[in-house]
């Protein structure tokens, strides 16, 4: 068996304030060209107390040694679920980088900035035509904005009717920006119990008059298309409700199934997971909403239309929700996310989910024995495993830490909730059958050690820059900055 | 597909072992009734050489800081990116990974985003900041929603000078929350009017919100609006969407500001036509358990080394659901990483010499500008990087006629402000050549005024 993980050389380094010398500089600006300004000496501050005062080479290698202790797409397969952790096509961030593309000030006048509005219009149109929507907006920035954008337009559409529902219904499968994002817009949150998938029956059980919208993700989180979804939407929308779809798990379906033909009203999108674009240690991302046409009205403005071949803005709306980002969202990410769907094409994409689907399959195969499997219907994208058979006192946690000695990124851990010690692995289309195959020897020596040296686990991980890390005593007593005498 | 690895031998080899025959098997839990049943109406898939192509046809249809002299400025900023900056963030092990979920082999995002509150603390003298947000006006908006938390008051006050945009957003935040906004006016010299707010503040006031500077680019009195918002028993909240500012103006903490939202945009990241951008939300050490957002601690491992971790996370949403502070999860941080370089390269001199370079450009502009006939200087307040022209011929006339001499001299206010419909919003920054801005004057001049 190949392990991957080894041990290197890492270099040490300190924060940047415990390098700073006083009078060094990182910077040059051009020599003053205009008279000297002051303002009155009450506006001005003193210095900026304890900034760094470095030199160009510190700033390099402080922040190049910094990179070396993180572990990236790049560096090896990083199955963690329900984030998509797909590689990042290199020409997507060329194509940001284009000065054409990259050196516009959002503020200026439309019919000189034809390429990037054409662009975003060309995106709109094409995540409607992959999701099945009638009309995409992309100006939220990350998926949990998305959803607020989403439940906002839900809650106008009601109150446009005259109807004050208050409730929301979400299963216990959800992520927890779900109901996060559902008292944000003024709702209170049911959670609904689900058997793997939601049953018509369960969801008929709490639909009534006040609720307002059923918040679903499909293929949910434990990686099962949720077979009763058209019977519900048809429910939720006879007693008067809508249903939000919560995107994040579309890398399943692209060219095979769209949320907007299964009766799903409104979703979002995350194109840092299925559109390829980087996650960037915590983003940013961009969270494209979809709707369906009568819900065009209420999506944030303004978005782009198109009149022949000239692109614009559209015209101010009454009914819109109002804006959610001070420009028009995070635009280098959409040209990432344009780059990747029209370097797949239909095909290509419709590909990727077949593939993704294909490898989260064989790992199920392949792990299933090793490890307990909760859920036995097929799956999709992803496989949700528990630590129910596990040996020797192990838990998810110390199969996670062994596998980063090991040279993986672990899965997801501990989530979904309804799953007691879940491990929720996503492979994505873009490993090899090779790289799942070492990363299965790999779950499986780990079960055996877990049997036969479970030291092994609990003292894990032992290869990483760090050993595991006092989380309690980094909660009960926050140092949450740098201090010079502290 | 050069991103997809399987061959068709790696397809059937993987099938047997699952234990189906084709692909198709795979999805049978998705029913016949929504599948789609034909190919995606999209184009065939582009080959690298052919995508970059049409990309740089549509790159070549946009006005850039190359194309045009750009005097643009209302919560974005033309500002000086150091190389150094994208080629470290380039590193794929910071770009390509996800949030520090897994602190043992995220020890360089954590370390970075640990620096990035400190020098955020620092540069806004507050005590404590978050790993960031989407942009400033959400950041904007999330302090709104804070301080209502915080006072478990209804009624927020937003000066007419907070940037449109950032006052838009904060009415979306805040739509069916209950809230009322009320707008206090802009006085004479372009500083929030205080005889407006003293009106206007009452016992179920949650927040004070004005822009530092502001959007007509003036000084706010920061230290009046607090002394007010105080009185009143409600939290004063800054918005600072230029933060370049902060090199040479008392930091907000240091003049009893309560909450901090702003946006790091000029701090290294490219205009991007809006984004991506970076918010930034400092608060008080007190207010500490009531902030949205992730935050880095330190900490340290089995053996005793320093080490870093997310912390305080009882306070979101992935474990307090719908009770969160926030329903945010992705921030932006990539963006806060490019925002932490600029701050260690830029130091305690340069951010202050560059903040100097704003300053005196802007003041020179200003004089030229205003020296133009049938143009004219609006507020009186002190300024930054940016001012209110007023202009007899209209204002649609001169900005095309400014257009065509190559320049984007400014951003028309009337649509946000119907009283400043012959005004519009001129910003100079340290990348405007002293030639430039006697080019836009002599533009400006040229007109039949």
């Amino acid at each position: 068996m190949t392990i991957v993980g080894t041990s290197g050389l890492i270099l040490n380094e300190k924060l940047l304030f415990e390098h700073s010398a006083s009078g060094r500089k990182g910077y040059s600006l051009p020599k003053l060209d205009v008279p000297e300004a002051k303002l009155p000496a009450a506006l001005c501050r003193v210095e900026i107390n304890g900034f760094p005062e470095l030199s160009e080479v510190d700033v390099v290698r402080h922040f190049t040694r910094l990179s070396t202790w993180n572990y990236g797409v790049d560096s090896g397969f990083y199955p963690l679920g329900s984030c998509t952790m797909k590689y990042n096509p290199k020409v997507n961030e060329a194509a940001a980088r284009l000065p054409g593309l990259a050196d516009i000030h959002p503020a200026t006048p439309p019919h000189l900035v034809q390429g990037i509005l054409e662009l975003m219009y060309r995106l709109q149109v094409a995540l409607a035509e992959v999701s099945g929507f009638a009309r995409v907006t992309l100006q939220p920035a990350a998926g949990a904005h998305g959803e607020l954008a989403g439940m906002l337009v839900i809650r106008a559409w009601h109150e446009a009717r005259g109807s004050k529902r208050s409730k929301v219904l979400i299963p216990d499968t959800a992520h927890g920006t779900n109901p996060a994002t559902a008292a944000l817009t003024g709702y209170d949150v049911v959670p609904i119990a689900s058997q793997g998938v939601l049953t018509l029956e369960e969801v008929a059980a709490h639909m009534n008059d006040d609720v307002a919208a059923l918040m679903v993700t499909n293929p949910n989180t434990l990686g099962l298309f949720e077979t009763n979804i058209e019977a519900i939407c048809k429910l939720v929308h006879e007693r008067g409700g809508l249903v939000y779809c919560d995107g994040a798990n579309l890398n399943a379906l692209m060219g095979i199934a769209r949320p907007g033909d299964m009766g799903i009203d409104v979703m979002h999108f995350n194109l840092h997971k299925t559109f390829s674009t980087p996650h960037g240690g915590g983003g940013p991302g961009a969270g494209p909403v979809g709707v369906t046409e009568k819900l065009i009205p209420y999506l944030p403005g303004p978005g782009v239309e198109c009149d022949g071949d000239q692109f614009r803005f559209e015209s101010a709306n009454a009914d819109s929700i109002g804006r959610l980002m001070a420009f028009h969202g995070n635009v280098g990410i959409m040209v990432r996310a344009f780059a990747y769907a029209f370097s797949m094409g239909g095909s290509g994409l419709k590909h990727a989910s077949q593939m993704a689907v294909l490898n989260a399959n064989y790992v199920r195969a392949r792990l299933e024995g090793a490890y307990d499997l909760p859920y036995k219907r097929r799956s999709l994208h992803e496989v949700i495993f528990s630590d129910k058979d596990l040996e020797g006192g192990c838990h998810t946690l110390d199969v996670a830490k062994r596998l980063i000695d090991y040279g993986y990124h672990p899965p997801t851990i501990y989530f979904p909730l309804v799953v007691k010690g879940a491990i929720m692995i996503e492979p994505t289309e873009t490993e090899s059958q090779e790289i799942l195959d070492e990363f299965c020897d790999a779950m499986i020596a780990i079960a055996g050690e877990a049997r036969d040296n479970p030291e092994l686990l609990h003292q894990a991980p032992v290869r990483s820059k760090v050993r595991r890390l006092d989380e309690t005593t980094a909660a009960r007593k926050p140092k949450l900055r740098w201090e010079e005498n502290p | 597909m050069r991103y997809i690895p399987h061959t068709a031998g790696d397809v059937s080899e993987m099938l047997e072992r699952i234990g189906v025959k084709t692909l198709e098997d795979l999805f049978v839990e998705v029913p016949e009734s929504v599948r789609l049943k034909r190919p995606l109406d999209l184009p065939e898939p582009l080959s690298e050489t052919e995508l970059l192509r049409e990309l740089k046809t549509l790159a070549a249809k946009n006005a850039t800081t190359s194309t045009h002299k750009s005097f643009l400025g209302g919560g974005a900023y033309q500002h000086f990116i150091p190389a150094v900056i994208d080629l470290l963030v380039s590193r794929s092990e910071f770009y390509t990974a996800y949030t520090p979920y897994q602190p043992e082999i995220s020890q360089g995002t954590l370390q970075a985003i640990f620096e990035f509150q400190t020098l955020i603390c620092q540069l806004t003298g507050m005590d404590v900041a978050n790993a960031s947000m989407y942009d400033g006006a959400s950041a904007c908006a999330e302090a709104v929603l804070m301080a209502v938390r915080l006072t478990r008051r209804k009624r927020v006050l937003l000066s007419r000078g907070l940037n449109p945009r950032y006052r838009a957003v904060v009415a979306t935040y805040c739509r069916y929350l209950g809230l009322e906004l009320v707008e206090v006016a802009v006085a004479a010299n372009g500083q929030t009017d205080l005889q407006d707010l003293a009106a206007k503040l009452d016992e179920s006031t949650a927040a004070v919100v004005a822009g530092y500077p502001n959007y007509f680019g003036v000084i706010e009195d920061v230290a009046a609006l607090v002394e007010g918002a105080h009185q009143a028993g409600a939290r004063m909240i800054t918005a600072v969407s230029e933060p370049v500012a902060l090199g040479l103006l008392k930091p907000p903490g240091e003049l009893g500001v309560d909450i901090v939202a702003g946006d790091g945009q000029s701090f290294g990241l490219p205009l991007a036509f809006g984004g991506p951008y970076v918010g930034f939300f400092a608060v008080r050490q007190k207010d500490l358990r009531a902030m949205p957002g992730r935050l880095v601690g330190e900490t340290t491992d089995l053996d005793g080394q320093r080490g870093f971790v997310l912390t305080l996370s009882t306070r979101e949403q992935h474990i307090r659901r719908e009770k969160a502070t926030s329903n945010i999860c992705s921030n932006q941080g990539l963006c806060a990483l490019v925002t932490t370089i600029f701050m260690s390269l830029l130091g305690k001199q340069g951010l202050r010499e560059m903040a100097e370079q704003n300053l005196a450009k802007a003041a020179y502009a200003r004089q030229k500008l205003s020296g133009v006939k049938g143009f004219s200087l609006v507020f009186g307040g002190p300024s930054f990087n940016e001012f209110v022209v007023r202009s007899k011929e209209p204002v649609s006339a001169v900005l095309s006629r400014l257009e065509k001499a190559g320049i984007l001299g400014g951003i028309p206010l009337g649509s946000d402000y119907p009283e400043l419909a012959d005004c519009f919003l001129v910003c100079v920054t340290e990348q405007n050549r002293r030639d430039e801005i006697d080019t836009l004057a002599a533009a400006l001049q040229g007109g039949v005024a």
